[in-house]
């Protein structure tokens, strides 16, 4: 099955100019195939995959999930699932190869000699256990520490290193007591803690806010810079990969499908797929649209694709049509406090909210931008009328959300304003078929009959390009951006004025991502709809917000027009956000 | 392989050929459909155990039906003191109590009754427990805190010894609804509680959250959307309780606070058979053995079920 799939002429070509040293490569990857079993047989998960990793040089693996892209980097290290296993090819490290060796063997690389961050910094650091027990368990395990006073020296050492300022004080507090970046940073702080030559970090800060994941991708350059690390990312951010990474390797249903120096195949992308990518990452394609905005006249990377252009149209037609109307919603001075428990008798007052007012034109979309925490979500609740104002006004074309309150009124309103949700997973019932998922809403609201749903459900399903057959299937057939659609198409069923989208497209891949925004901009201009949109990725918003509201702790910071906001950024924060953007620090063009 | 050739290519793009592209997201329309009761069926299906439960309790279903198919016997009207305490002989395969009766046909006919109590207990266990544990769960606040407080109380107390305690204040003699009925007033709580803990978790999912901003009224979201989403649990706690309610029906009757004497029961055989049981074991063994199938016939269903209904237990 082994496919030999790297042109040969390209190792002859650059055997003169490389060969000159006489040290193998840190990491030499060759025809890896991993396979795992499954109920339904064998699945070929990595198939073939080459890559070279020399001292000091940093890789980074893209792909979107299910790609084969972590499977490669966990067979390296051997921590693949039981299930699965390397059915073919060669891991070589230091010239050494790493297939087939005994666990005992491996036991003693990993760790030492290969590093490793994982992904979900939440679940990685076992929460019985303190901090310093952790760092010093690994130190021991890999013999860098002979004796308690030594371990606990170094994993004081580990952890300042891991930019953990109070190292000493540190390591007696357990996982619950540190944020998620001072997770992460902990995390780091043991997987580099033995020094060891490669560090793999899988998706390392994706579970993290933007501007905390900035800082630590900063640290983590340094500290391996410093210590002449190698690093493995793997990550399916485009942008993410080609800032922090010298080179690329794109894999694609476990091929690789482009590998090279990150900046050339950001400009020259060969691969269809890589063409693909490159055109849908929405923190490259937000500066493609920032260029035309402003009209630089920078040399882009990658040419600006035809979605780019659409997106630009669309945006333009709205600014038109928004001009001079009265606001469908309308927000003034809301505030929401929620009463948290501290004890049997004793509340503490959390405002989620504070003092927020802005309006929303008919027909455009404002985007609220926040890291987790900001309470961006308790504003689409409020104006979901999911949850109740403490104090200030929340008006839907002129009327007051509090003041609904029979249930016809109610159910008046619901039928103008429709949510959709972040979880693609979550957000349908799974024992519903797909037809009667996107019927509720008429059922609920009494609206025709039998007949009459079917084919409205059929014209729903068309505008939001899902074939009628999806009609029977349930929800777990589905893939994340087709429930996604359907959670649009639910939406839309009772012809709503207001969609507010409250993430509804971060747990998508890119180019999936790419699509479901298209799809909501074409929506849009075909149907007049105004979008509330809530999401921690200021790239998205430069996509398709027309305004901006950025909001920090309950308040918002800074509230502009997108291209005022991403011109000309006033407040502190809001530059933060906007330079947190990966790939915002690559030089576009030559 | 040569140390030549270790070098990184350039640029190095996969031939397209090699590498083909599908559409974005497609969708595979030639799949089979499936869902989570489908899927369960396709697992529950291939399963051995499945097959041997199911066997055993349509043959238990049969039997309690109709017992004479199995045995001409009359249970009770051939007693015969000259046959006490005798082994089997021919027609007679499991020999005779110390009445003088036949201990296979006491089996057969006990199925009856013995199987009622459990069957009954159960239904009665869940339409309660089901019902107070999806209100609580659902609507939460004071409303719950009475319920669970209300369900601790009953939980508290031990189901048999609550039932004796129960059975002897009751007037006049036992049937299997009154022992069923005495059975489910301690044993809903167990049922509530899981409900409870299902509705919970599937009251807070974005299904719901969606539905309700869809316009939904609260009381048909719990019903169309979180109850349904809640089941699965409460059918494992269903099948798995059969089998411990239809024993603590045959402990009641062991005690003499069940069904009285005169209905057959296996409760009631064991009991009458302990004081013979070193002379004539076989007249406690049999009416014992039957009960034992019977409850592990239940509680293997309940257990591949459970794995039926759980994606992790599930191979994958």
């Amino acid at each position: 099955m082994t496919k030999q799939n790297i042109p040969t002429e390209s190792h002859t070509e650059m055997n003169s100019s490389q060969n000159t040293d006489s040290s193998t490569p840190l990491l030499e990857v060759r025809d890896l195939e991993v396979t795992f079993d499954t109920q339904n047989g064998p699945v070929h998960a990595v198939r073939g995959v080459s890559f070279t990793l020399e001292r000091g040089e940093s890789l980074a693996i893209v792909g979107e999930s299910g790609s084969g892209k972590s499977t490669s980097a966990t067979a390296v290290i051997n921590l693949l699932p039981s299930n699965g296993r390397i059915t073919a090819g060669s891991v070589k490290l230091d010239g050494e190869q790493l297939v087939g060796i005994s666990r005992k063997d491996m036991e003693k690389i990993r760790g030492s000699k290969i590093g490793y961050v994982p992904q979900d910094p939440m679940s990685n650091l076992n929460p019985v256990w303190n901090i310093g027990f952790q760092v010093k368990e690994t130190l021991r395990a890999n013999g860098m520490a002979k004796n308690a006073k030594e371990a606990e020296a170094k994993a004081i050492e580990a952890l300042q290193n891991a930019g953990l300022p109070d190292a000493a004080k540190r390591l007696r507090q357990y996982p619950h007591q540190f944020s998620g970046g001072m997770r992460q940073r902990a995390l780091i702080g043991i997987g580099l803690s033995s020094q060891p030559k490669l560090l793999i970090a899988d998706e390392p800060t994706s579970a993290l806010d933007v501007t905390v994941q900035r800082v630590i991708l900063d640290h983590l350059e340094t500290l391996t810079k410093e210590l002449g690390t190698s690093v493995i990312f793997i990550t399916h951010d485009l942008g993410l990969a080609a800032e922090r990474a010298e080179k690329l390797v794109v894999m694609y249903r476990g091929q690789v499908v482009e590998a090279g120096p990150s900046r050339e195949i950001l400009a020259n992308p060969l691969h269809p797929y890589t063409q693909r990518l490159v055109a849908a990452a929405p923190s490259l394609a937000s500066r493609r649209i920032q260029a035309v905005k402003t009209h630089e006249s920078i040399d882009l990377a990658a040419p600006t694709s035809a979605i780019d252009l659409q997106l630009i149209e669309r945006a333009e037609h709205r600014e038109e049509v928004a001009a001079t109307a009265t606001p469908i919603i309308s927000l003034k001075d809301v505030t929401k406090q929620y009463k948290i428990r501290t004890g049997t008798f004793t509340t503490e007052t959390l405002t989620a909210v504070d003092n927020v007012s802005f309006d929303v034109a008919p027909g455009t979309t404002t985007a609220i931008v926040g890291e987790s925490g900001s309470g961006k979500s308790t504003v689409a609740k409020m104006v979901l009328k999911l949850e109740d104002v403490t104090s200030g006004l929340v008006r839907v074309d002129g009327g007051d959300v509090s003041q609904i309150k029979s249930s016809k009124d109610v159910l008046a309103f619901r039928r103008r304003v429709q949510p959709v949700f972040q979880d693609p997973y979550g957000t349908l019932d799974p024992l519903y078929n797909i037809a009667q998922t996107i019927a509720e809403p008429l059922v609920a609201h009494g609206i025709g009959n039998k007949s009459e749903r079917t084919k409205r459900v059929k014209e729903l399903l068309d505008q939001v390009s899902l074939p009628a057959s999806t009609m029977g299937r349930y929800p777990n057939e589905l893939s994340g951006g087709q429930r996604q659609r359907v959670a649009v198409a639910r939406a839309l069923a009772l012809k709503p004025d207001v969609l507010v989208l409250d993430e509804a497209v971060s747990a998508l891949d890119v180019l999936v991502q790419g699509q479901i925004l298209n799809l909501l901009t074409d929506l849009q201009s075909d149907l007049g709809l105004s979008y509330l949109f809530i999401t921690h990725d200021l790239a998205v918003v430069r996509l398709v917000a027309d305004n901006v509201c950025v909001m920090k702790s309950g308040k918002i910071v800074e509230a502009a027009r997108t291209d005022e906001v991403f011109d000309n950024p006033r407040e502190k924060y809001t530059q933060d956000l906007l330079a947190a953007i990966p790939g915002a620090s690559i030089e576009l063009g030559s | 392989m040569q140390n030549s050739e270790r070098s990184f290519p350039k640029h190095f793009v996969a031939s397209i050929e090699e590498t083909p592209i599908l559409a974005v997201d497609k969708v595979d329309e030639d799949a089979a459909p499936s869902n989570l009761w489908r899927d369960a069926w396709r697992s529950m299906r291939g399963r051995a155990m499945f097959w041997i439960s199911l066997f055993l309790i349509v043959l238990i279903a049969v039997v309690s039906f109709f017992p004479y198919l199995f045995t001409a016997e009359e249970p009770n009207a051939n007693c015969q003191l000259a046959n006490s305490n005798a082994g089997p002989t021919e027609g007679h395969p499991f020999g005779f109590t110390k009445q003088g009766c036949d201990v296979f046909a006491r089996v057969i006919h006990g199925t009856s009754a013995s199987v009622t109590v459990g069957l009954l207990a159960t239904i009665i266990v869940v339409l309660i427990g089901a019902i107070f544990g999806a209100l609580a769960g659902f609507y939460g606040g004071v409303f719950d805190a009475i319920l669970s407080r209300l369900g601790d109380i009953f939980f508290a107390i031990p189901v048999v010894l609550g039932a004796i305690v129960l059975m002897q204040t009751i007037p006049g003699t036992a049937n299997a609804f009154t022992v069923a009925l005495i059975l489910a007033v301690f044993g809903w709580p167990q049922v509530a509680r899981i409900t409870r803990g299902a509705v919970l978790a599937s009251r807070n999912s974005d299904y719901v959250t969606a539905s309700i901003a869809l316009g939904v009224t609260r009381f048909r979201v719990l019903l169309r959307h979180v109850f349904p989403n809640s089941l699965a649990p409460v059918i494992v706690i269903a099948t798995v309780s059969l089998g411990s309610y239809i024993v603590a029906g045959a402990t009641l009757s062991f005690l003499g606070v069940g069904l009285p004497p005169s209905v057959m029961s296996w409760g009631n055989d064991i009991a009458d058979a302990q004081i013979s049981i070193r002379t004539n074991p076989q007249a406690l063994l049999y009416p014992a053995g039957a009960l034992s199938i019977t409850v592990l016939s239940f509680l293997m269903l309940g257990d591949v079920v459970k794995d039926a209904l759980d994606p992790r237990a599930r191979a994958r």
